[in-house]
């Protein structure tokens, strides 16, 4: 009998891991730091997330990411999951997911649980098996690791609320970056719905922090905020919308991270979606262009000048060279004077090379040496500053700057595939 | 100079160091020579067990400053730097750091001069054993000894075996004890052991791999967790081995299925499209852009079950500028013989109940969610069979093609086939109905029964029926006439 039991666990596993892994989130960063010490169980955060492995598709595996069950009542036409789609379904009980989730993590395999789930019955149902899930792992067993609970939109706030009390981040799909793509393809949610679910967790995260602020042993809600995610290339979307709608939700609603997710082609998708994948390299450059606006100074509008006329960013060249290219009356930029807001535009310059160039030019006055030292590659740099003993007279007005500085085209198939 | 007080000149002083991760050892003995202004070409630092016999014209005992509190400078940076350089396993760490300690006093900020080549070494090294901590957090693998049942971590005994680089493991033990403060665990290593017992830990000399448990039925569950978590649509082995290189392979149990899963990953890709292509035919194409040629793709449309039947596609008819386009489900028995929509007898319900309206069919576009009749054969007859929803999903693309050139300002779906059709979501009819739903091409969509649901009633439900079905069809006049004119 036991043995039946092990042999019925992992066909689960298998069923509602592969459901879970289009989900692109697997952060375990930023939340309170927290031990075992002094408790009954086990786990710890502290700050950085930790990738336990890397999978072959070069993502972390930083979280037991799983699906409580995989029937959904739901007809979202991009999801394997979707009511109308022909996949193995399984199920698992709220016990289930805490003992496996403690079995992983005793062994060091885990960071936590990110738990999200297929609609079953209803919205409010199967949140509440979610909330139980973690109120198992955190009253039952004192587990003291990371939590990250995939909300529903759809289910009573009263629900959401106590789900943000268990977990470190609670999240919230978009899905699509457009309203018509949302109708078109996810015919049962609505944008109103989901937005309005974001900003009554931004208000619950900030409320906690205000009472931590003034009573100690306020409770935490959701200390690792929350985040969504965005599937790329499943309608018609461009870049330039998607840029515009992730720097709206970073704005109206306080998010930690905006996921993008390369639509994939799905078994048994349907026949409105298109069957061939974006490129890979696509979600690559969003990624990019996402950081230029977290860390790099860019304006969410100066990231849209740098695509072209689809409104897409070039694939061939990363968006911040892309931005540099069309506005070459910014460079060159002189390593020893130049401001940091400046530097930080200059392709090949990351935040890190920034902070060195910024600090060693109070000692010595920088040549392309030195640059060289302090960055990946400076050939990719040079046309864009000058130093010393460097200026790059007629490089940046070359008509053909680009294709010098793209990568070869072999290599790019290479990345893409 | 006064150093010359103390050194004897041609003077070479070693220090054996007790522990090669001993900072506080290092950071005494640097001191006082710095003090005594012993340079650094003057000192060899031998880490234990290393060849310290090259040294052996050396002299052990270290000079006496004269003012053993003389500062010595020593900046922030440096100090959280040659902390975690301290446990390199390079032989010359401590040369080193004794050379950059040197250089500190005349020059204190030098560790802010990134372009320096030693400055740049130490932040290397720090850097390498910062990443070899945090790769430790993240690849030692516990297995468990002993039995999991019980109160929470006892009764069982989890142990790992893992590989440094550096001499990280007695700096490390903190991370686990904070997190695995109520288990019981040791993790092996050929640089020493450490031991909690949930109280205290314990250290002992270097290990085996052999000294530590092989295998722990957990592993099963991991290893098809790490299987199934893995896109075979998205292969970037390069990001993997960047950040999960081969070394560390050999000691992590899910390591083992990568070269499977890298080599099936292409296979599985294509499997994954074409199980949709299976079922689509080949890939969908751009679409037809002329009624006729959506006529002449239909008939060749294998993208669904239906399509392999022994039947033909019926294409849709009337003006390719029909204010007013009608859905049904799919052709039926008759409609598939004749080769026109609605010609059966739910036709003649459909087209009495138009005349009644007052809608015109020839000014009306009359089509099919479905373009093939599904059916089951019975003796010599074709049964109807309603389709699945994923059948009228595949055959969304071919209704849509001849919406988009069409384009009827007002829909009409008969049934909740042909509103699943537009909707892409099975609605109710009894809720839809009698209000108008805009459609994202601009254009707004009435829903209603299909008419041989009319004729499977019989008596006063069929009579309610029957009222509702004209009076969907007199609104759909109403509006008709307001949105032509």
């Amino acid at each position: 009998m036991e043995h039946m039991a092990a042999l019925e666990t992992i066909q689960k596993l298998e069923i509602l891991a592969d459901a879970a892994k289009y989900d692109a989130s697997c952060a375990s960063s930023g939340t309170a730091k927290r031990n075992s010490k002094g408790g009954k169980g086990v786990g710890s955060t502290e700050g950085m997330g930790i990738c336990h492995a890397y999978a072959p598709d070069g993502r972390c595996i930083s979280l037991l990411k799983i699906l409580l069950t995989n029937h959904c009542i739901f007809d979202c036409h991009y999801c394997i999951n979707r009511k109308s789609s022909n996949v193995r379904r399984a199920k698992f009980t709220p016990q289930e997911v805490a003992d496996l989730t403690l079995t992983f993590y005793r062994r060091n395999y885990i960071e936590g649980l990110f738990l999200s789930s297929g609609i079953i019955k209803s919205s409010n149902h199967t949140m509440e098996l979610l909330v139980e899930t973690a109120r198992i792992l955190r009253e039952d067993h004192d587990f003291r690791g990371y939590i990250h609970l995939k909300t529903i939109p759809e289910a009573d706030p009263d629900l959401a609320h106590q789900a943000g009390l268990y977990a470190d981040r609670v999240s919230i799909n978009v899905e699509l970056p457009t309203d018509v793509g949302l109708t078109r393809l996810a015919p049962d949610k609505n944008s109103r719905q989901i937005e309005g679910a974001m900003g009554g967790m931004k208000m619950a995260i900030r409320q906690s922090k205000d009472e931590r602020k003034r009573f100690k042993h306020a409770p935490r809600f959701a200390p690792g905020g929350q985040s969504t995610q965005m599937i790329v290339g499943a309608d018609a979307a461009t870049d330039s919308d998607i840029v515009g709608k992730a720097s709206r939700l970073y704005g109206n609603f306080k998010l930690r991270r905006v996921y993008y997710s390369a639509f994939s082609p799905i078994p048994d998708a349907s026949a409105v979606l298109p069957l061939k994948r974006p490129p890979l390299m696509r979600e690559h450059r969003l990624y990019q262009s996402d950081w230029l606006m977290r860390f790099y100074g860019f304006a969410p509008a100066e990231v849209m000048q740098a695509t072209d006329a689809d409104g897409n960013l070039p694939l061939d060249i990363d968006p911040k060279l892309a931005w540099a290219l069309k506005f070459r009356g910014r460079f060159p930029v002189d390593v020893n004077r130049a401001p940091r807001e400046d530097l930080l535009r200059v392709p090949g310059l990351g935040t890190r090379a920034v902070g060195q160039i910024l600090a060693s030019r109070r000692h010595r006055n920088l040549r392309l040496d030195d640059v060289a030292k302090l960055t990946v590659s400076v050939a990719k740099v040079r046309p864009f500053i000058c130093t010393v003993d460097w200026r790059p007279t007629l490089l940046t007005d070359r008509a053909d700057l680009r294709s010098l500085l793209a990568p070869k085209q072999e290599q790019l198939e290479l990345f893409a595939a | 100079m006064t150093a010359l007080q103390h050194v004897k000149l041609g003077t070479y002083y070693v220090v054996h160091m007790p522990e090669p991760d001993d900072f506080a050892f290092w950071r005494e003995r640097a001191r006082q020579l710095v003090q005594c202004d012993v340079p650094p070409d003057r000192v060899a630092w031998v880490e234990p067990g290393g060849n310290g016999s090259l040294f052996s014209h050396g002299d052990k005992r270290l000079p006496v400053p004269d003012d053993a509190t003389r500062m010595i400078r020593a900046s922030k940076r440096f100090l959280s730097i040659a902390k975690n350089v301290a446990h390199h396993s390079d032989p010359e760490r401590f040369s080193l750091l004794y050379a950059m300690l040197w250089r500190l006093q005349s020059n204190p900020r030098l560790m802010e001069d990134k372009a320096d080549s030693q400055v740049r070494r130490l932040e290397d090294m720090d850097k390498s054993v910062r990443r070899d901590a945090h790769k430790m957090h993240a690849f030692v693998r516990f297995r468990m000894v002993g039995d999991e049942e019980g109160p929470e971590g006892n009764g069982e005994h989890y142990v790992a075996w893992f590989e440094p680089d550096h001499h990280i493991v007695r700096r490390e033990a903190g991370f686990f004890v904070r997190r695995f403060a109520n288990m019981h665990w040791s993790i092996l290593t050929p640089r020493g052991c450490i031991h909690w017992d949930g109280e205290v830990v314990r250290e002992s000399g270097p290990a085996q791999k052999s000294d530590a448990p092989q295998g722990d039925p957990a592993e099963d569950l991991w290893r098809k967790y790490y299987a199934s978590i893995f896109n075979p649509a998205r292969l970037k082995i390069g990001a993997m081995l960047k950040e999960m290189p081969r070394k560390y392979w050999k000691n992590m149990p899910e390591a083992a299925l990568i070269p499977e899963l890298v080599a099936g990953a292409q296979k599985r890709e294509s499997e994954m499209v074409d199980a949709g292509a299976s079922l689509f035919g080949e890939e969908f194409e751009d679409r037809p852009e002329t009624l006729a040629a959506i006529d002449k793709a239909i008939h060749a449309c294998r993208k669904c079950p239906i399509g392999s039947l022994e039947n033909e596609a019926v294409m849709g008819e009337g003006p390719d500028d029909a204010a007013l386009m009608i859905v049904g489900e799919q052709p039926g028995d008759q409609e598939d013989l004749a080769g026109k929509p609605f010609v059966g007898p739910a036709g003649q319900v459909l087209d009495a109940a138009l005349a009644v309206a007052g809608i015109e069919r020839e000014q009306t576009y009359v089509t099919n969610a479905v373009k093939h009749f599904k059916y089951t054969q019975r003796g010599k007859r074709r049964l109807h069979q309603s389709p699945t929803a994923k059948e009228i999903d595949v055959c969304r693309w071919w209704h849509e093609a001849e919406r988009a050139i069409v384009k009827p300002k007002v829909v009409l779906a008969l049934g909740a086939s042909a509103a699943r059709a537009m909707l892409g979501k099975t609605v109710s009819i009894s809720k839809v109905r009698g209000e108008p739903m805009p459609l994202d091409d601009g254009s707004e969509l009435w829903v209603t029964a299909h008419p041989s649901y009319l004729l499977r009633l019989d008596g006063d439900a069929k009579a309610e029926q029957e009222r509702l079905f004209a009076a969907d069809l007199a609104a759909v006049k109403e509006r008709l006439s307001q949105l032509v004119g």
